[in-house]
């Protein structure tokens, strides 16, 4: 059996996260979640009614089962770290997990998140007792400076949101799993099963993934697809890949060089 | 004494748009070689890319959003314009109860996501004017925008605290010498403070700004180009807005304006397709002006955001202000002239209603989002 991944003390069995965003419908998205087999599902805040009234105009909420799955909330919206703090109290006001996922970004057109602002979110979130999942770039010191602040992962991006060009920042986020005191989820960017199997064989803990599954012909196949490589390449990594090498190796040298001698 | 230097990115677009004309950058050559006719397959190619775009960046979803005419009081001459001064006209400006009641009426129909639209008016909608208008509904709506005449970035300010997101201006046409010849009298005719407004509406914090060309005025080709070097350079400076466009196409009016240079269907489309893929993160706006079919086989093509079962006049949902309303001929107020109903900007083209629209986005396999903002992230930067 494949460990479970552990994040701020609870366990999950899949370590695929779900996206909600872009699909063609909340049925279409309801159903992708359950072949995905995913256990955590981050919902926009601002697509949600937060006011309590029910408002069948903005009821995603409603088709995500609470006891099926970790709601997790994100702050996708906010540009500075006052309102993301304020949307994270508001879900927590409004009955949602004291989870978040901790996104902000600015910039509307890359969507990448602001270092900065993401640093002084995450030292208030935390101390206000919430559960925080940062969305940064992969950037390895800042990835350290948040775990030091108490943030419950992190969550490099392999590249920008949306962008299906999976893990273009490769390099950075192999150093941010070597440093890592917290689960490291790697989130954006991944188009494709086999960028999510990369993450996972060099040791990311989990990923998130929206758009390669939301956009895809058939959501509900391609979130299989997802859950069938993520499961595959976990059960790898824990198998032990083995070393790659710059030049090739007999399978068993010293019985050539007895033959040999 | 010498000016101290600024930024050269400070300066607003109008300072760099006919050299950003004269010496195309990369991308706005680029674009201008997917202007060039094309063949049918050619079309079909950009179509897919842009589709494929689209999806990419903003999911198979289509965000919904209605117009609420305040006002069509307006001191401008503005030939192809229905509000022109010159117009005898129909004319109002709703109270503030009165736009309640018409945005009451667009909650109930679904929309969470409204455009407050007026003529320029300094006497009727003046800046507490819209501020009353934001603040009254900003507990029932939880996006606005406005799209009102250019202000100066600190009288924007009050209107952002008030509840305002988003910041729509149109430039109507980037062709200096059309735009003198269509603006004959009022503030309007000052091209280059129109085109600096979005620099002025991201320093006051807007989220959004839509700009938009109308299509009609002048060399189609022209006006599209200009259109991209505002976007291009709009994205570099104004980094904290999401930015929106639109193509609108000259409708009919009051004051029986006909377009001189018609964009036909075709070469709208694929405008519209080479704005998506030389501008994947801009939204394209696509309003009631097109007709019904046009609308359904270009939603899924690029367009992002869609208005649907729009009045372009006050009171045009609920028949509000029907009581204050007056003729005016040359901005002369006519005594004892009330009419049935205020005249509109222009007549609309796609009749359906709310629900029709959303059943038809439903086919297309695109997911109508009617909320996609909550004011109370705003309330945080009070």
């Amino acid at each position: 059996m494949p460990q479970p991944l552990t994040i701020a003390g609870r366990t999950f069995s899949s370590r695929l996260l779900l996206g909600t965003g872009k699909f063609s419908s909340n049925e279409t998205m309801r159903d992708a979640l359950a072949a995905s087999g995913c256990e955590i599902v981050t919902v926009a805040l601002r697509r949600a009614d937060l006011s309590g009234k029910k408002d069948p105009f903005a009821n995603i909420l409603d088709f995500i089962d609470p006891e099926k799955y970790l709601l997790l909330p994100n702050t996708s919206g906010a540009m500075n770290a006052d309102e993301a703090v304020r949307l994270a109290r508001l879900a927590a006001s409004a009955g949602l997990p004291k989870w978040v996922k901790l996104e902000i970004h600015p910039d509307p057109h890359y969507l990448l998140p602001d270092p900065i602002e993401t640093l002084a979110a995450a030292e208030i979130l935390v101390k206000e007792g919430f559960t925080v999942l940062p969305y940064t770039n992969a950037d390895p010191v800042l990835a350290r400076r948040l775990q030091d602040v108490g943030t419950a992962t992190v969550m490099p991006l392999g590249s920008p949101i949306g962008s299906n060009r999976g893990l273009e920042t490769r390099a950075q986020i192999e150093i941010i799993i070597k440093q890592a005191t917290v689960p490291v989820i790697v989130d954006a960017g991944i188009g494709a099963p086999s960028h999510a199997a990369e993450a996972l064989e060099m040791g990311a803990d989990a990923v998130l993934v929206n758009t390669a599954i939301a956009a895809a012909e058939d959501p509900v196949r391609m979130a299989r697809a997802f859950k069938a490589t993520v499961e595959a390449a976990r059960e790898a990594r824990e198998a032990g890949l083995p070393i790659q090498l710059d030049h090739a190796a007999a399978t068993s040298p010293l019985a050539a060089f007895l033959k040999s001698a | 004494m010498p000016q101290p230097l600024r930024a050269d990115h400070l300066m607003g677009f109008s300072k760099k748009f006919d050299n950003s004309l004269r010496q195309k950058s990369p991308l706005l050559r680029a674009f201008e070689a997917l202007l060039e006719p094309m063949d049918d397959a050619s079309l079909q190619s950009l179509a897919a890319r842009s589709t494929a775009t689209t999806r990419r960046h903003f999911g198979r979803t289509m965000r919904l959003f209605a117009p609420l005419y305040l006002s069509n009081e307006c001191i401008n001459s503005c030939t192809y314009c229905g509000f022109s001064r010159e117009n005898a006209i129909q004319r109002v400006t709703l109270e503030i109860d009165q736009v309640e009641k018409e945005a009451r009426h667009l909650v109930a129909e679904g929309f969470r996501n409204i455009l407050l639209v007026a003529g320029e008016h300094p006497k009727f909608v003046s800046g507490p004017y819209l501020e009353m208008c934001l603040e009254r509904l900003r507990p029932i709506v939880p996006s606005l925008s406005i799209e009102v005449a250019p202000m100066e970035a600190p009288e924007y300010k009050p209107l952002v605290q008030a509840g305002s997101e988003g910041l729509v201006v149109y430039q109507e046409t980037y062709h200096r010498d059309t735009y003198a010849r269509m603006h004959l009298a009022g503030p309007k005719k000052d091209f280059d403070w129109r085109l600096d407004c979005p620099d002025r509406g991201h320093e006051a914090g807007f989220r959004r700004i839509g700009i938009g060309a109308l299509f009609g005025l002048t060399d189609w080709k022209f006006e599209a180009l200009a259109l991209a070097a505002h976007l291009e350079y709009l994205q570099r400076v104004c980094w904290k807005s999401q930015l929106t466009v639109s193509l609108p196409r000259l409708r009919p009016c009051a004051g029986e304006f006909e377009p001189e240079n018609p964009l036909p269907d075709r070469e709208f489309i694929q405008l519209l397709c080479a704005l998506r893929v030389t501008f994947p993160a801009v939204g394209i706006v696509l309003s009631t002006r097109e007709p019904a079919a046009l609308r359904d086989l270009i939603a899924p093509l690029g367009i992002t955001m869609m208005s649907a079962g729009s009045h372009t006049e006050p009171g045009g949902y609920t028949g509000q202000g029907k009581e204050a309303l007056h003729l005016t001929v040359r901005g002369k107020i006519q005594p004892g002239t009330g009419g049935e109903s205020a005249t509109e900007q222009f007549s609309i083209s796609d009749d359906r209603d709310a629900r029709t629209v959303e059943g038809v986005l439903q086919k297309l396999g695109l997911d109508p989002v009617w909320k996609d903002w909550d004011a109370e992230i705003l309330s945080a930067s009070r």
